[in-house]
């Protein structure tokens, strides 16, 4: 198991370094300057020079990438261009919107996808599975901001239950700001769950097939003991895979959803900072969010070895 | 010569015949020649004119005369609708050629390869796929400029590691098979065994991955042009007309249901019609039937 768990945590990490290079190439060819964007369009050619060399913008390419890589390493983000704080505590202060929104919808998501695949699968080719499986083809076609449109009207405007966008922050409490985030969890959660539901449904049929549940069944086991406890584990690696994609799927989609209903989170931050030019609160926010697709898929990884023993002998 | 093994005892007819008892196929083919006649006809003919606006007509229920009703110009939302598929459509077609462009090669050559070369273009794919895609389409359409070419090239970038490991994949079941023995003692170059002989054999998913990927492209061309990256106005597209629906949901719904419901059905249908051709085509979904 050491061999496996130290290759892919060789390729997670060579990833990751890959990714910052990527980041930063292409945030160094986006034009524009950000030192003549915070002085303004007065600012003389010395004033602009002046800022640059205190922003170190003149310094040579891979001096720069080394001191915004270390950086990095220590949480030091830099300090945001527009704002002239550092980056990280703009990050802090969005995370804790953006991370429960996430976690909400993937909980959510799995709550939903995994009861309704047992159900399926368990009623293969009967009607049951035919009304699940239609319905979650609808799901998978659904795009989450249209959807997200959909509740706002009948819960918000028409029923007014919820909230229909803006969050009142968690110093508000608890209860009001999960409830402000509800909505936007359900619209990101329910397409998702279209797709983990398909996903467990096809895994759990495949493993039904196998011998070793026709032996369970046949020394007698219940039929419901066999399927939670031999098949739903048996069927666990596609599911776990799909898990950790979706999350990273869930990150990112948090971005337009944010907008849909106004939450202050990573993805109205990022827009903001793409309108004004900042650019290492963009580097940073996409850098941010593609090391937690990598930590999540190596997480994944590490799962296998626990939902699969005879990666374990390896 | 070309070797289609894989389809033994089929000839054209008969997967016809099956296709048309498939109800997955036959609901995905009826759907997608539908949107894809609706887009073609915008070209000659819509109810009114998109780029007319009539400021008296503005946000009207749907009616006899606007079976959609109105936007906040008093365009006529079914028009504008009918004009939007075309540029779904195109987006996503050309951003699922330039990922089977690009995506196919390289995998097929990752597959010929193996060793070293396997292995760094499946590094790169991992990088890829480490970024999240429609983070990553927002950013380069964010740099690069709003507007569908970016967004199309931004969409086509991520669907190039999908096409290559799919390809990469089926490539490799096909390359210890009897039939490229055959051809390689035949003195045959692995590139014209990986044209001749590999594609053709793994055509068929790369036909149910391009389903896939083209309704995947119309949910992101929808998802960027909402956010105001991709197909800017006054050209009609499905997204931006959610975003204008967004703020008038009060006084307007009519303005985000329909064109979201244009979305779910084109999606719907590419979907079910990649499922029925993989029911159709894959013998082991078969055997589960």
């Amino acid at each position: 198991m050491t061999a496996y768990l130290l290759k892919r945590l060789a390729i997670a990490v060579v990833t990751l370094v890959l990714a910052s290079m990527v980041v930063f190439a292409v945030l160094e060819i986006i034009p524009g300057d950000p030192a003549r964007l915070m002085l303004g369009l007065n600012a003389s050619a010395d004033q602009i020079e002046l800022l640059r060399n205190q922003m170190g913008l003149n310094a040579p390419v891979v001096l720069r990438y080394l001191h915004w890589a270390g950086g990095l390493l220590s949480l030091d983000f830099g300090r945001s261009y527009t704002y002239s704080v550092p980056v990280i505590d703009l990050v802090r202060e969005r995370l804790v919107v953006s991370l429960p929104l996430a976690l909400m919808a993937l909980a959510l998501s799995t709550i939903i996808a995994i009861p309704v695949g047992l159900f399926s699968a368990s009623r293969h080719g009967r009607a049951g599975d035919t009304i699940a499986m239609g319905a979650a083809q609808l799901g998978v076609a659904v795009p989450n901001f249209w959807f997200a449109l959909m509740l706002i009207y009948l819960f918000a405007v028409w029923l007014r239950l919820v909230p229909g966008g803006g969050f009142p922050g968690w110093s508000a409490g608890v209860l009001p700001a999960l409830k402000s985030l509800l909505l936007p969890a359900v619209a990101l959660a329910l397409p998702q769950a279209a797709i983990l539901a398909r996903v467990t449904r096809s895994a759990l049929i495949e493993v039904l097939n196998e011998d070793y549940i026709r032996t369970a069944r046949a020394k007698g086991l219940p039929y419901r003991l066999v399927l939670w406890r031999h098949a739903l584990r048996n069927a666990m690696i596609p599911v776990v895979t799909i898990l950790g994609l979706q999350f990273a799927f869930l990150l990112a989609g948090t971005i337009i959803i944010e907008n849909v209903f106004y939450l202050p989170g990573l993805g109205r931050l990022v827009f903001q900072a793409i309108n004004q030019r900042d650019l290492i609160v963009v580097e940073s926010v996409v850098m941010l969010l593609v090391a937690a697709v990598i930590v999540v898929n190596f997480i994944v990884d590490l799962s296998y070895a626990v939902v699969d023993p005879r990666l374990r002998g390896r | 010569m070309t070797l289609h093994i894989d389809i033994p005892d089929e000839n054209l007819a008969g997967i016809l015949v099956k296709a048309f008892k498939n109800r997955s196929f036959l609901a995905g083919f009826v759907i997608t020649a539908l949107v894809a006649a609706v887009a073609i006809l915008s070209f000659f003919w819509t109810p009114y004119d998109v780029t007319n606006l009539v400021i008296s007509d503005k946000t009207q229920a749907p009616s006899l005369a606007h079976w959609f009703g109105t936007d906040h110009f008093g365009r006529d939302i079914l028009s504008m609708i009918m004009v939007g598929a075309r540029n779904s459509i195109a987006v996503a077609l050309v951003a699922v050629g330039i990922g089977m462009g690009v995506g196919v090669p390289l995998g097929a050559f990752a597959a010929a390869r193996g060793g070293f070369a396997d292995d760094v273009l499946m590094r790169l794919n991992d990088l890829v796929f480490a970024f999240p895609a429609l983070l990553s389409a927002i950013m380069i359409t964010a740099i690069f400029g709003p507007g569908a070419f970016n967004a199309i090239i931004a969409i086509g970038i991520f669907n190039i590691p999908v096409f290559a490991r799919v390809a990469r994949a089926g490539a490799l079941a096909i390359w210890p098979r009897e039939f490229i023995l055959a051809a390689r003692a035949a003195g045959k170059s692995r590139t014209l065994i990986s044209i001749e002989h590999v594609l053709p054999n793994i055509a068929t998913l790369l036909l149910v991955q391009g389903t896939i990927q083209f309704a995947l492209g119309i949910l992101a061309e929808a998802g960027l042009s909402y956010v105001g990256l991709g197909t800017q106005p006054p050209m009609p597209s499905w997204g931006r007309m959610l975003f204008d629906a967004q703020t008038r949901m009060v006084v307007a719904p009519w303005m985000a249901i329909f064109p979201g419901m244009a979305i779910v059905v084109t999606v719907l249908g590419l979907n079910l019609l990649g499922d029925g051709i993989a029911d159709i085509l894959d013998p082991k979904s078969r055997r589960q039937r």
